[in-house]
């Protein structure tokens, strides 16, 4: 076998995630009421645009989560009956990226430049050395004349937005045969009312948007192979190979976190709302007492308390992956120790004025059990509740833990992670003159994603909200 | 006639795809009361809404005049047209307890309105708004100025939305239905204090309403709205003598009475037709059982049937006047036989309490309690109905509760067919649920929208283990879904897909599935409109006949009770003040308070003599009730020794029995 499959902690919760939304959309499919509000939502120019984003950044995630090994090449000949695995634990979108992976410089050097950014000394073929910013080994070493690196650009930039419109009019031809064969129409008229905008999805939002991505996406591959296109950090890594990795950071703290407050938040919620009494004054002396400790100290006391055993039982990790993997995890754990409580508020108050509702009532009367009454009438009725929470809770989760890992107590500083970019980079900003692709790069990707997830809950409340709905 | 006060012309209105009101044509003159009558969905309020130029905003006015005093209100720009507002044309709401600010003081609200139109010195502001609250019968004005709308009752709410109307000196109110959310009692205080204003200031009222007894009582012209447009425009007198229109006639025979006691109310089938879709012919001709060919394709033209009466219907076309003046044959059917009369009481609920401990402070201690039901004795034998008649907050609701052990009784025993069902937990209690039943007042919100109506049906067969499969309980559910006058296909569809009388349908259907012997019904027909009212309450009695159900039927409502109910108990502030047979209480009333509740319900026939008996102020909150006899501040025949105790039960006949000081006992 030329490889080894790793599944790291965090990969297995975001397939069972996946699976999870898969079943979801299943079992929402076949059922008019949950499938209405999803119908609103697809329906929503912001909602098609906003998912076409999440869905790239979702992409970068997935291949980011599966982890391998590669067989180290013979070096002794076939000698050995074992194979023998590289230590080093690879994702397909390393693979993917490893000419971005490999090509690392010196020290910092801006985006697309061909010289480093700081001065050194150059030896010259005649023996004098001479201070100066010195050529890049990669980044545009394929000029001769470092002048004519803009023409490059330009020409290598609209070639490769070429390629993604190239790519972009396959997927649109492949989509409106699709569309037109379930409509029984010719793709041709099918395309002619995606681009006047006669279709019940605003198909055409949601392809000029992946148009856009697609051509700004085919630019990037094609310059990153020679440039550095956001630059290159202190030790000389691609920016934009950081900032790629960090996707997945982001996007696992965000779903993982309320995956794992869930299960708590919905049971505790519920219980304290439906059974009152003794229950209730239990559950809401545990949240209240719970959101009176600070949750940065709790955080921060958590995590040094890993960093510690970490550092005692140094033998437990096979490789720095796996133990950064687990650091990510005990963070989604602890975040979501932190961040039940207001779901759980939340619901305890909809199970108050549900359990109180005629249909409770007349279910109690017909002599239906607790724990009945609870997952058939209190359940799916709060579950629109349990989404929003969810939708609106992950921009700010992905936000905290930029703040996290600026104050140190995020992930392990040897993953990649949008909060470690910007920690990075904070030195860097009172540097003169001043470095600032590190952090703009990380607030790019930071931004659009956090946009993208902050509209699209906005379109899913309003969506799921019933009250919101009586007013449409 | 002198010239029209308001003039209304070709008025149409959209709701995007929807025309909701369409060529509407009336005429007010000053200082008189029209009514305009219809059922829900019918667009009575838009209506009121387009002449105040307050629609929603997909609401537009396609075409039409409404000429106040000559001046076309639609013609107004906006800043022209609120100056109009509130100075010559007035409205008030339905919901009293939602139209005023609650962070506010009911005279800074008031004072608001004044200086609005008046825009006088602060001091004159002060008295005018102390005259407005005397005006509109507020005691204590100077106190009540001061006072937030919390601290108010909804019958005085409504009367401070009434004053901050009159606050421009109108001379149109536009009241869109004024008294709906409010009690009976109430419902007459405030009804008699718009008559009071009109007679004094002569302002003209556009009553908007769809409670015929409002109308009968207080209107002089009314007009019957249909699908967003008037079908007939009469004088009230001319109307209840002979409606003309076949729905405004169905309309009236619907109305639950006792004289209809052994027949069936004449329901009208169907419902409302969707108002966004283009009308060829009469609107009413699906639901109208006289229907001729030509209804379908051409639209009625207006007939006089009378002076001053107009009605749009094909009946009246010249060939078919007989056919239109013979009333509608009567669906007569013999008094069923009064069974069970005297059968031993199936329920006997004696004593019962249900109290609400109020907690406070940090330790939420117990400081009081609210005595929500405080000792009702109540007996329902089989095949009868036992209607708990109150206003609301009497704890008519709870008391029927509590008989289902939904809420835990204080004290009291309830005992059913001789076993004592209070105090019995969950488990133990689940084999009476089978018998005991419930179907509540509001069908919209009594079904989890997130099942299918077979599975709501199939509930209690799942639970109580009587059907194990699920095919099983959908043929079962649909047999039920047969049984109340509903396809069985229904099985398959979601309630919102239902109209509120449809969905109570599946409500009965539901608690039938268990095959009940005694089902409360709480207001079961009260958020229904007059016709869908007459369909539950035939298919109650219906079921009555056929299964021998016992009903407790908790209402306000007194002619469903003159209807539907063998017995009657009458509960005031958390007690059974009065009780006996169904004629006895409604034809010689012993209690004060049951007398007051009889006079104040508005009957649908103008020509009624009636002495109305007038109650003042509102229902003591039932944490602190008065001490003695709890009616005894608003009781008109008080006396010292009323306060003192609370009266014992007095007999009055054998079935017949009244707590109060003032009647005999044995007479």
């Amino acid at each position: 076998m030329p490889l080894m499959p790793v599944v790291l902690w965090t990969d297995a919760l975001l397939y069972l995630l996946l699976a999870l939304l898969g079943g979801f959309a299943w079992h929402a499919a076949r059922h008019e009421h949950l499938r209405a509000p999803w119908r609103r939502v697809a329906r929503s120019r912001i909602g098609v645009v906003t998912l076409v984003v999440l869905g790239c950044y979702l992409l970068v995630a997935v291949l980011d989560s599966v982890h391998l090994r590669l067989r180290l090449a013979d070096q002794s000949g076939a000698t050995s009956a074992e194979t023998r695995y590289s230590p080093e634990v690879l994702s397909l979108l390393d693979l993917a990226l490893a000419g971005l992976r490999s090509q690392s410089e010196k020290t910092y050097s801006a985006p697309f430049a061909t010289h480093l950014y700081v001065k050194e000394a150059i030896e010259l073929p005649d023996g004098r050395v001479l201070r100066d910013y010195p050529r890049l080994v990669h980044g545009g070493a394929h000029l001769d004349d470092p002048a004519a690196r803009g023409l490059d650009i330009l020409w290598r930039g609209l070639l490769g937005a070429l390629l993604g419109l190239a790519l972009w009019g396959a997927i649109l031809f492949a989509l409106s045969a699709a569309l037109a064969r379930r409509r029984g129409i010719t793709p041709a008229l099918m395309r002619a009312r995606i681009k006047a905008g006669r279709t019940e999805v605003p198909w055409r939002a949601a392809l000029l948007t992946l148009a856009s991505i697609l051509a700004l996406g085919g630019a990037v591959a094609l310059l990153a192979g020679h440039y550095h296109v956001l630059g290159t950090d202190k030790v000389g890594e691609d920016v934009l190979y950081q900032a790629l990795k960090s996707v997945r950071t982001g996007l696992l703290i965000g779903t993982l976190t309320t995956l794992v407050m869930l299960p708590a938040a919905l049971l505790l919620g519920i219980m304290a709302g439906y059974f009152r009494g003794w229950v209730d004054d239990l559950i809401q002396y545990l949240y209240t007492t719970l959101n009176a400790i600070p949750g940065v100290l709790l955080i921060a006391a958590a995590v040094l308390m890993l960093q510690v055993y970490m550092s005692n039982h140094a033998e437990d990790f096979a490789s720095l992956v796996e133990r950064a993997d687990l650091r990510l995890l005990f963070l989604c754990l602890i975040l979501g120790v932190t961040s039940w409580t207001g779901l759980c508020r939340l619901l305890r108050g909809e199970t108050l004025k549900l359990r109180e509702s005629d249909y409770v009532q007349a279910a109690s009367a017909l002599g239906v059990g607790h724990f009945t009454i609870i997952g058939r009438h209190i359940l799916p009725n709060v579950m629109h509740i349990v989404l929003i929470t969810l939708v609106l809770d992950f921009s700010g989760l992905v936000l905290a833990e930029a703040v996290l890992s600026y104050v140190n107590i995020g992930v392990d500083p040897t993953m990649n992670s949008w909060g470690n970019m910007i920690n990075g980079a904070r030195l860097e900003l009172a540097r003169e003159p001043v470095v600032w692709w590190s952090l703009s790069a990380a607030f790019v990707f930071m931004f659009t994603l956090v946009l993208a997830a902050n509209l699209f809950a906005d379109v899913v409340r309003d969506a799921f909200d019933p009250r919101l709905r009586g007013a449409a | 006639m002198s010239a029209p006060l308001l003039e209304v012309e070709g008025l149409s209105t959209t709701i995007g795809a929807a025309r909701v009101v369409d060529d509407l044509r009336l005429e007010l003159a000053r200082g008189e009361t029209f009514a305009l009558l219809g059922e829900s969905g019918c667009g009575k309020s838009m209506t009121a809404l387009s002449l105040m130029r307050l629609l929603p905003p997909a609401g537009r006015i396609e075409s039409g005049a409404v000429r106040l005093d000559g001046v076309d209100l639609l013609r107004l720009s906006e800043a022209e047209m609120r100056r109009v507002r509130g100075a010559r044309l007035a409205m008030i709401f339905q919901e009293p307890q939602t139209s005023l600010n609650p962070v506010m003081r009911i005279g800074a609200q008031i004072a608001e309105a004044v200086r609005l139109h008046a825009g006088a010195a602060a001091a004159a502001v002060d008295a005018r708004v102390l005259e407005l609250l005397h005006a509109v019968g507020i005691p204590d004005p100077e106190r009540r100025a001061r006072e937030y709308p919390h601290q108010l009752s909804g019958g005085m709410k409504q009367r401070v939305m009434i004053a901050m109307a009159l606050a421009g000196d109108p001379e149109l109110l536009i009241a869109d239905e004024p008294t709906t959310a409010l009690d009976v009692t109430i419902q007459a205080q405030v009804l008699g204090l718009l008559k009071t204003l009109q007679q004094q200031s002569g302002l003209a009222v556009l009553l908007i309403t769809h409670d015929l007894g409002v109308v009968a009582e207080t209107a002089e012209r009314l007009a019957v709205m249909y699908a967003g447009e008037i079908v007939e425009t009469a004088t009230t007198a001319a109307f209840f003598a002979a409606p003309a229109h076949p729905y405004s006639r169905m309309l009236l025979d619907s109305l639950p009475t006792a004289d209809k006691r052994g027949a069936r109310l004449a329901a009208i089938p169907g419902r409302v037709p969707p108002l966004d879709r283009a009308f060829t012919g009469c609107r009413f001709v699906e639901r109208c059982p006289r229907a001729l060919a030509r209804c379908a394709e051409q639209l009625p033209p207006w007939h006089e049937a009378g002076a001053g009466h107009w009605v749009r219907c094909h009946l009246w076309d010249a060939d078919q006047v007989d056919a239109a003046t013979v009333a509608a044959p009567a669906v007569a059917e013999g008094e069923q036989a009064p069974a069970g009369e005297d059968a031993a009481p199936l329920l006997e609920v004696a004593d019962l309490k249900v109290h609400f401990p109020i907690h406070r402070g940090v330790l939420r201690r117990v400081v009081g309690q609210v005595r929500a039901v405080d000792g009702v004795s109540l007996q329902l034998r089989p095949g009868r109905t036992l209607a708990l008649v109150g206003e609301s907050g009497c704890g008519k609701t709870t008391a029927g509760k509590a008989l289902l052990q939904l809420i835990a009784p204080t004290a009291g025993s309830i005992r059913y067919q001789g076993h004592e069902l209070a105090g019995l937990g969950h488990r133990r209690m689940r084999r009476f649920r089978k018998d005991l039943q419930i179907i509540f007042q509001d069908p919209h919100a009594s079904m989890n929208p997130r099942m299918l109506v077979g599975d709501v049906i199939g509930e209690g067969l799942q639970a109580l283990g009587l059907a194990r499969t699920r095919p099983e309980r959908l043929r079962r559910a649909a047999e039920l879904l047969e049984l109340v006058g509903m396809p069985g296909a229904a099985v398959e569809r979601y309630p919102h897909e239902f109209s509120g009388g449809q969905r109570q349908r599946i409500c009965i259907a539901r608690a039938l599935a268990v095959d009940p012997r005694v089902i409360v019904c709480d207001e079961p027909t009260s958020a229904l409109d007059v016709s869908v009212q007459a369909q539950i309450l035939n298919l109650l009695k219906d079921l009555q006949a056929r299964l021998g159900l016992s009903y407790l039927f908790i209402t306000h409502d007194l002619s469903v009770v003159a209807y539907l109910a063998h017995e009657v108990a009458v509960m005031y502030l958390g007690r059974v003040v009065e009780r006996g047979r169904v004629d006895e209480i409604l034809e010689r009333p012993r209690h004060p308070y049951t007398r007051a509740l009889l006079s104040a319900v508005p009957v649908a026939d103008p020509r009624a003599e009636r002495r109305t008996l007038r109650l003042e102020g509102d229902m003591p909150s039932p944490s602190a009730p008065p001490p003695g006899c709890h009616f005894h501040p608003r009781c008109p025949e008080a006396r010292p020794e009323c306060a003192l105790a609370y009266p014992e039960g007095r007999a009055v006949s054998a079935t017949h029995r009244v707590h109060c000081l003032l009647v005999e006992a044995g007479r």
